[in-house]
């Protein structure tokens, strides 16, 4: 097997790897839009919020610290304890929750009926507080995430010896692939087949896809909007907190993870808005189109880095023809 | 007591359509605008200039520009930081001669434009990019054009990252305003004297403010509006939506490409693509027109001041006078910035702009408001 092809089938690979993670941020964007019509564009911070509640937690860390030293002239930094991660993840939740209740009560109650692009400029100005808070709240350094259910046994990193060792003497090349990206795709691939159960098989999911399909309806026929509102919202912060830990574990908690939201905004386009599949189909082709094209011609023609723009234009591209994204429900229109 | 329009009539069809049909606000405007023109400059300094006026000049033309496009024409763009980087990068091409090469030879060089015809054509030149870009319009609605624009801002900023040729294959990749004057008075380059700098922004910002109050009011600005407030129902009443769109996009790319070529060439002076047109200034432009007032031009002014102001106000207090370190002050700049689209959105959707027209009103009835 010639080298170039190996080469082609890791990108390939790891374009598969990455469009799970980015399919993983544009279901927390689809449950929103179904549900509310509401197009979250404050999805991203929500995810670097969370994993920074969880590294704050972890670590013991005050909250406001650095505000309330410059106030009060204190100097206080840490509660001096570190948290078992899994009560950490319990907390975060929690506050996640406590987020979407925050949410729901006093930005979006007040905005019912308006105008859909109304209710998309209200999240990005929740993203610009959002940011705020988790920066003022836990510090802006970059913070390393480690997530260990015992002493040894964390989230696995580095390379994937295994297969590195299995395909060098099947090919003479080897492929290299990150353990963090194959636990990542496993648990996205739990936490969709989880979500989709919870829509298909239980009480409360009917009563979201009841709100999705119709407000009026759902209302009367005794259906809490409030509560499914409330219900999507921390749905969305338990993805957001879940891509949060995957990206964080990578690269760091830093401020650069709350821009994966805007490398879900096209895998929507191109999968449609609405739809759950469509998130998950487009991630995927958005992954392995981007890496393909950056590795094939990308680097060798056009200098590089076009990872930047490409899902874009090929959402654009796309949309030209399909207006309503692959899986998005036809767009009827009458006066 | 003053503004009041009793025994204020118009006798003719001109003063009856004239844009402040109040005699006071007419005033009122022209005292502004004389202290603008003749006041300021005698007592501008470069603190005043660089910290306050320039900014705010030059981002209330690309609030201008922007609001046309969202708040006239109801079309979402977040591509405006990419567009503003066209406007500064044809600018400085135009500034230093264009050249065009094939196949390593020198096809031909146009002579070098003077800075005033530079920025203009840095205006022209993001007027095409911007209507490039705002083909897809037609099929694409709501959300999904806003998100496409997006593809515009991140494609323009890489491109004017990778091709050395927009900034004339210099070894930092930034570009740097060479220094060029207009009628010998230095108006780019950094001995330039602060009143010349704020006069020349002062007369873009006049001017676009008043082809936009002018076009909006027209006949091309009531098809925008027609498009916004529901475009199959325009259509219907002989709207051509293709046409109406495509102007608008020009127009509004028109604006914010000559914000950012003055942005560039004037107020900064030496630009790097990611760090000084990225998306955060797309956002910071869609705010200005969010607070300031959709679909108003007095409202582009006020967002501009604004958020000009509150970063400069914020620093003031939290740094300078309470010694807070000031990445906190960042970080509270970005909370109240937050907060205060969410407020607006959810007690004043029409933004400052509406309060304004809420107080004239309250005045023109003052004292007796019933």
């Amino acid at each position: 097997m010639p080298e170039q092809l190996v080469f082609t089938v890791e990108v390939f690979l790891n374009g598969l790897m990455a469009g799970v993670l980015y399919a993983l941020v544009a279901l927390g964007f689809v449950l929103i839009y179904k549900a509310s019509g509401i197009f979250n564009y404050a999805q991203g911070v929500m995810a670097l919020f969370a994993a920074m509640t969880l590294v704050g937690i972890q670590n013991g860390q005050v909250p406001f610290a650095h505000l309330i030293n410059a106030i009060f002239g204190t100097d206080v930094h840490k509660f001096g304890w570190s948290v078992h991660s899994f009560i950490a993840i319990a907390l975060t939740v929690v506050v996640m929750v406590a987020l979407a209740w925050a949410v729901q009560r006093f930005v979006f109650r007040h905005l019912v009926g308006q105008e859909p692009i109304i209710l998309f400029m209200a999240t990005i100005g929740l993203a610009y507080f959002l940011e705020g808070v988790a920066d003022l709240m836990w510090g802006s350094e970059l913070k390393a995430l480690n997530v260990c259910a015992a002493d040894g046994a964390c989230l696995p990193q580095g390379m994937n010896l295994w297969l590195d060792e299995t395909t060098f003497t099947a090919f003479g090349t080897g492929i290299f692939i990150d353990n963090l990206d194959i636990v990542a795709s496993v648990i996205a691939a739990l936490l969709v087949i989880g979500l989709v159960m919870f829509a298909q098989y239980t009480k409360q999911g009917r009563a979201m896809r009841a709100v999705a399909d119709d407000h009026q309806a759902a209302l009367s026929v005794g259906v809490s909007l409030n509560f499914i509102w409330i219900l999507v919202w921390s749905l969305a912060g338990f993805v957001a907190l879940v891509a949060g830990i995957m990206w964080g574990a990578k690269s760091g908690v830093q401020f650069s993870l709350s821009l994966i939201a805007l490398k879900a905004l096209p895998v929507l386009m191109l999968g449609g808005f609405t739809s759950i599949p469509g998130a998950i189909v487009g991630g995927l082709i958005i992954g392995v189109g981007e890496k393909l094209f950056e590795f094939l011609i990308g680097a060798p023609f056009l200098g590089g880095a076009t990872e930047n723009w490409f899902a874009y234009m090929l959402a654009l591209l796309f949309l030209v023809f399909r207006p309503q994204g692959l899986f998005g429900e036809k767009i009827i229109e009458r006066v | 007591m003053f503004y009041r329009e009793a025994g204020d009539f118009s006798t003719t069809y001109a003063e009856d359509q004239q844009t402040f049909p109040i005699k006071f606000d007419r005033w009122r405007y022209y005292v502004v605008l004389f202290i603008a023109i003749v006041v300021v400059p005698f007592f501008i300094n470069d603190y005043w200039a660089n910290s306050l006026l320039l900014p705010f000049l030059i981002y209330a033309i690309a609030a201008i520009g922007l609001n046309i496009l969202v708040g006239y024409c109801g079309q979402v763009s977040l591509g405006t930081g990419g567009f503003m980087a066209v406007g500064a990068y044809a600018c400085y091409k135009f500034m230093t001669g264009v050249d065009i090469w094939w196949g390593g030879e020198l096809l031909f060089r146009l002579p070098e434009f003077n800075i005033f015809f530079s920025v203009i054509m840095g205006g022209v030149m993001t007027a095409l990019v911007g209507v490039l870009f705002g083909l897809p319009s037609l099929r694409i609605k709501g959300f999904y054009l806003a998100v496409a624009t997006l593809a515009a801002q991140f494609f323009l900023v890489w491109l004017f990252n990778r091709v050395s040729w927009f900034y004339n294959y210099s070894a930092s990749g930034q570009i740097n305003a060479p220094e060029r004057d207009l009628l010998g008075v230095l108006i780019t380059g950094p001995s330039t004297e602060p009143w010349a700098t704020y006069l020349f922004c002062l007369f873009f910002t006049i001017v676009s403010a008043v082809i936009a109050r002018n076009l909006t009011r027209g006949a091309s600005g009531r098809k925008w509006m027609a498009i916004r407030d529901m475009d199959i129902a325009a259509e219907i009443i002989g709207v051509n939506p293709l046409r109406a769109k495509l102007t608008a996009f020009a127009v509004s790319s028109f604006f914010i490409g000559i914000s950012g070529a003055l942005f560039f060439a004037v107020y900064l002076g030496a630009v790097e693509v990611g760090e000084a047109f990225g998306i955060t200034k797309s956002f910071l432009v869609l705010f200005m027109i969010i607070i300031g007032g959709l679909g108003s031009i007095f409202g582009s002014f006020a967002g501009a001041a604004f958020l000009v102001l509150l970063p400069v106000l914020l620093k003031v207090v939290g740094v300078d006078w309470l010694g807070w370190p000031t990445d906190i002050v960042a970080h509270l700049q970005l909370v109240i910035v937050g907060l205060l689209i969410i407020v607006f959105l959810i007690a004043e959707p029409h933004g400052i702009a509406q309060l304004w027209r809420v107080a004239k009103e309250k005045l023109r009835l003052w004292p007796f408001p019933h």
